[in-house]
Formats: C-alpha cells, sequence, structure tokens
C-alpha cells in the first residue's frame, strides 16, 4: 500500500516533464539543457576542420562568461549550412563561402533576413604527403591533374619522385566527404567551377583522417587544414602556376594570399544575431579570442 | 511485506496483460509495415521529380553535390556493396559453419563452453569498434603484405564483415546442428561411420535448414553493416577491378550523406532511394531463405 500514495505523483512529475520537455522540444530540437540550468545555449554546428578551433573558443568563453554555454558539433560545412537554412542553429561553421543558392534558399526560410557572414580566422589549406616522399613542391595545375575529373597524373613517377614504400607508383588520392566545406573549396580552387573530381579517391569524414591516413599511407597525397599537421606528414609547397616560385602554407602566406590555398573561416548567423550571439562574435574577434586562433594552428584574421 | 493482491484485481488484470502480449506480437508487424511506409514516401517524390532510373542503375558517376549537373549513378555503390559482401561471405559462411561443426561435434563440453563465450564475445564488439581495427591495425598490415597502395580496400571491410558475421553463422549453425536427435548419430556410429562421414552424410542433410538459415543472417549482417565498412573499405566511388581496390557501399554513402542534405530535396530523396533499394534487397534474401527453407520442409513430409 506504500507505493499507492506516491504512484499519482511519480507520474505527475513524468507527465510535467513530457510536457515541458515537448514545449522545448518545438523551439529548439537539438539543445539539450544547458549545464548551468538558467544559461543561455549558443548551438555551432558545421564545419570539422574548425571543430577544434570553436571547442576551444567555446571552452575559454566558459570561464569568461560562465552563464552562456556554447555546444559544439562538427560534421562538416554543409551540415552546419543545411542547420541553418533549417533554423536550428545560432552559428554555422563553415569553412567555405556559401553558395548563392544557400543563400537565397536561408533568406527564404527566415522571412527574407539574409545569413550573416563573420570570418574568423585564416587558413592555409595545405596539401599533405607521406613524411617519406621527397616532393616538395607541386603546381596547382599539376595538382588538378590529380584531383580532377579525366586528369592524367596518377603516377608518382609522372611527378619525378620515387616514394620509399610505394612499390605500386599509384598516387593514392585522399579527400573529403562532400559534405565538407573543405572538399567543396579544394574543388574551387584547384579544378575549378567548371570541372569535377576524378571519381575513386579515398573520402574520408575529418581533416584529422585525412592527416592521419596519409601519414600511414607511403603512397597517400591528401589535403587538410593548416592546423592538422603532424610528423608523419610532410605538407608540400604550391606554386600558382608552373615556373612561378612555390610558397609553403604559413602564416606568412595564407595572410598575404601569396599561397595559392589561403582562404578565410566563417561563422554564418541566420541573420543579425541575438545580442549574447554578438557578444561571443565579439570576443572571438577580439586579442583574446584571436589569440586561441594562433594556439590552434591556424591564422588570426589581422595577423598575429 | 507483500500482500496477496485480491482475486477480482487479478482477475481483471488477465485480460490487460493478454492484450499488452498480443500488442507485443502485432507491434513487430507495424513496425515493419510503418518503417516500409515512412521510407517509401520519403523516396517516392524522387521518381517523379528528376531521377532518372536508367541513369541510377547504371553510371557509376555519384556527384550528388555537384554544382555544375549532380549525377545519381549508383553502379559503383552497389559493385561495393556486393563486392564486400561476396568476400566476407566466402570468408564467414565456411568459416562459421566449421566452428560451429568443431564445437558441436568435435570439442570436449569444457572447451566448447570456453570456445563459444569467447567467440560470441566477438559479436558484442560495437561495429565502430570493428572499423578501427580495420582502419588503424589491418590497413598497414595489408599494405605491407600485398604491396598494396591503401590498406583500407574490399579485402579489408571482407575480414572485418566475416570477422563480425561468424559469432552469428557460428551460434545459429551450432544450434542447428545440436537440434539433430542424437539417435541419428548413434545409427550412424553403429554403422561404422567416421565423425567426418557424420558430419557430411547425417548432420548436413538433416540440419540444412538451420545452416542455411545461419548462412543467410550471415548475408543480412554483412550487407546492412554500415559503420565498419564505412572505416575500413575507403569510401571510394569506383568499379573494382581487384580485391584490393577500395570500394564504397550503398549504406556508408546514406550514414556519410545524409546529415549534410536538406530536408526534401532531391539528395535527401535519392538517399531514401537507396535505403528502399536495401530494404528491397534484405527483404528478398529473407523472403527465399524463407521458400528454400519452406520448400525443404514440404519435400521431406511428403
Amino acid at each position: 500500500m506504500r507505493y499507492t500514495r506516491l504512484t499519482p505523483i511519480t507520474t505527475l512529475a513524468c507527465a510535467a516533464s513530457l510536457i515541458v520537455g515537448c514545449s522545448r522540444g518545438e523551439k529548439r530540437d537539438t539543445a539539450s539543457p544547458p549545464a548551468a540550468g538558467s544559461g543561455v545555449v549558443i548551438r555551432i554546428t558545421g564545419s570539422d576542420t574548425m571543430v577544434n578551433l570553436v571547442q576551444a573558443w567555446a571552452e575559454n568563453y566558459k570561464k569568461k562568461r560562465p552563464d552562456v554555454s556554447v555546444q559544439v558539433a562538427g560534421g562538416g560545412s554543409g551540415v552546419g549550412i543545411a542547420g541553418l537554412i533549417d533554423g536550428i542553429l545560432d552559428l554555422a561553421a563553415s569553412s567555405r563561402e556559401m553558395e548563392p543558392s544557400e543563400i537565397e534558399r536561408a533568406t527564404q526560410k527566415h522571412g527574407g533576413v539574409k545569413p550573416k557572414e563573420y570570418a574568423v580566422a585564416l587558413d592555409a589549406l595545405s596539401v599533405y604527403v607521406h613524411k617519406d616522399n621527397p616532393l616538395e613542391a607541386i603546381a596547382v595545375e599539376d595538382l588538378a591533374e590529380i584531383y580532377g575529373d579525366k586528369g592524367k597524373i596518377d603516377k608518382w613517377s609522372q611527378l619525378g619522385v620515387k616514394v620509399p614504400g610505394c612499390a605500386s607508383d599509384t598516387i593514392v588520392r585522399v579527400g573529403r566527404q562532400n559534405s565538407s566545406g573543405t572538399y567543396v573549396y579544394f574543388r574551387e580552387a584547384v579544378l575549378g567551377r567548371q570541372r569535377e573530381y576524378k571519381l575513386g579517391s579515398i573520402d574520408q569524414s575529418g581533416s584529422k583522417d585525412v592527416v592521419a591516413l596519409v601519414g600511414r599511407t607511403p603512397c597517400a597525397i591528401g589535403y587538410s587544414g593548416m592546423a592538422y599537421a603532424t610528423p608523419e606528414v610532410k605538407p608540400i609547397k604550391l606554386a600558382k602556376q608552373k615556373g612561378q616560385p612555390p610558397v609553403a602554407p604559413s602564416s606568412q602566406s595564407a595572410l598575404d594570399k601569396s599561397y595559392p590555398l589561403a582562404r578565410a573561416l566563417y561563422l554564418y548567423s541566420p541573420g543579425e544575431p541575438k545580442p549574447h550571439v554578438k557578444e561571443f562574435l565579439d570576443w572571438v574577434l577580439s586579442p583574446e579570442g584571436q589569440k586561441i586562433v594562433t594556439d590552434i594552428g591556424f591564422v588570426p584574421v589581422h595577423g598575429s | 511485506m507483500r500482500r496477496r493482491l485480491p482475486h477480482w484485481v487479478s482477475r481483471s488484470f488477465e485480460p490487460l496483460i493478454e492484450w499488452t502480449i498480443r500488442l507485443c506480437g502485432w507491434s513487430a508487424i507495424f513496425f515493419v509495415f510503418g518503417i516500409l511506409f515512412f521510407v517509401f514516401r520519403e523516396a517516392a517524390p524522387a521518381l517523379t521529380s528528376g531521377l532518372n532510373l536508367k541513369e541510377f542503375f547504371t553510371s557509376q558517376n555519384w556527384r550528388p553535390d555537384s554544382t555544375i549537373q549532380p549525377q545519381f549513378g549508383i553502379l559503383a555503390l552497389m559493385a561495393g556493396t556486393a563486392s564486400v559482401t561476396l568476400l566476407a561471405m566466402a570468408i564467414a559462411v565456411p568459416g562459421g559453419l566449421g566452428a560451429a561443426i568443431f564445437v558441436s561435434e568435435y570439442c570436449a563440453p569444457k572447451t566448447r563452453e570456453g570456445l563459444k563465450i569467447v567467440i560470441e564475445f566477438l559479436a558484442a564488439i560495437p561495429s565502430v569498434v570493428w572499423g578501427f581495427v580495420g582502419a588503424m591495425v589491418l590497413n598497414p598490415l595489408i599494405i605491407t603484405a600485398t604491396g598494396a597502395p591503401i590498406g583500407i580496400n574490399i579485402l579489408n571491410g571482407g575480414i572485418i564483415l566475416a570477422l563480425m558475421s561468424v559469432p552469428i553463422i557460428m551460434s545459429v549453425g551450432e544450434d542447428a546442428l545440436r537440434a539433430v536427435p542424437d539417435t541419428y548419430r548413434e545409427a550412424a556410429v553403429a554403422l561404422g561411420a567416421s565423425r567426418w562421414q557424420i558430419v557430411y552424410k547425417v548432420l548436413f542433410p538433416a540440419a540444412k535448414n538451420g545452416l542455411l538459415a545461419a548462412a543467410l543472417l550471415g548475408v543480412g549482417r554483412a550487407v546492412g553493416e554500415t559503420m565498419a565498412v564505412l572505416m575500413a573499405t575507403g569510401h571510394a566511388v569506383q568499379i573494382p577491378h581487384s580485391l584490393l581496390d577500395p570500394v564504397r557501399t550503398l549504406t556508408a554513402t546514406i550514414a556519410a550523406e545524409l546529415g549534410e542534405t536538406v530536408e526534401g530535396g532531391l539528395h535527401y530523396r535519392v538517399l531514401f532511394v537507396i535505403g528502399s533499394l536495401l530494404m528491397i534487397m534484405t527483404l528478398a534474401v529473407n523472403l527465399t531463405a524463407d521458400l528454400i527453407v519452406k520448400g525443404i520442409r514440404g519435400r521431406q513430409d511428403a
């Protein structure tokens, strides 16, 4: 008989929590309740290249504003932009600019309000080979022949190198999945808008996975953010055209754009950001926030 | 402390319990049809809005996100699924059935218990962990052993999937063998048959249905597996020419790409078409298995 008195109470509590859960679910379906209880939440999803950076921002921002919880998820810039269009995010992290068609869709979805773009860091998208690979530099045209549809280069010997540990001489192309902003950026910057990727590349889901795989595979070549370099791989120099001097990926060459694959990393807000989001963005662009960019291995927007 | 419920309460509970149990039974059918309906409903608009079915099945160009001209050809993906599944089955069916025969017929009861625990532990390893083993351990091994340019390929995925299917094939196969009455074995021994002759001439025909079911359950696991093949096969869209070529499977494509699609877009719909295709494939496998088993049983009864 003891529990008969408790049961209605528990039932009520269950029902109440269900109702609360539902009404919250309607507005923000991906957010879990913030840890601090009453605090506000900023949800950021997107670029895998930027996920470590945004995570570091989130952790440091917590020290400054304990009442604001910044929730970070990866998945690729495409995932972030899709989430922005669907209206389930406060900020989308993207390692490429939004396409005009995406901006149009987002604008339609949000009652004519255009998404707002914030360049928050710079990156020299690096081309990595295995550390034993003797290749030092490559021209962007050759890179396009390796990665592009109907490209003519598929052997290391065509680039004039013999790679130790790669008996088959085949160039193994490591790339990113098509939800990746890096994948889209690399296609546009290297292959141009009118050329597709050659099918059959090894598509990895993360920036780190690309570098890890290249580090374990002597025959491989891959592209990933400059912050992901490890001792197992070697970033090679790029020349804008054959005959021009090749440039190494560095903070200097990212800043003065002498490196062919220098790009910006963005945060997108679905419209004018809410006050607490705006405050976060201001902090990200402040010297304090930009120092974290350097710590992670990228380049601050205004140089260091 | 616990008091017995009055008689009238337990009386009125009984139909309630009966109905709950009945609901549990029916819910399986309800869920199967519910899922079928949902997947087909999401997929159907693709067929009327721009998906060229001929291109879909015969082209190997899978470029769903292209800004120039999106292409939805799944030939290479189907080849990927087929090649990895076939290799996995070529390893796992003999391996799993062999293990089942050894465990049920050859080994001492103590060894049997130990072996079963270990092999069934294999089944409890999450598929992501298997994928990890494929990408981190097998990849360099395959490169050094075969001289292949890359170690995440059909061979890698096939081995990983085979290891994942062996426990299922083994435990279902063993049950089937042990279900054969001992009188069969005794009769065979009395006729002077050797152990292998008993297995080959007596147990195989007697346990045919169960063994077939074991193999087909293994196929089902292999076709539907996603995470491990995503990590172990290389995720490369191409028609393979050798066991050492990386491939991409249908399931891995859905897993990798569904997150970035905008709900209701063509890419989203096409991924659901692939999902429907996978469901039709597994349904077909199960149905054939059922029919074969029924056919065998029918003939035996006659």
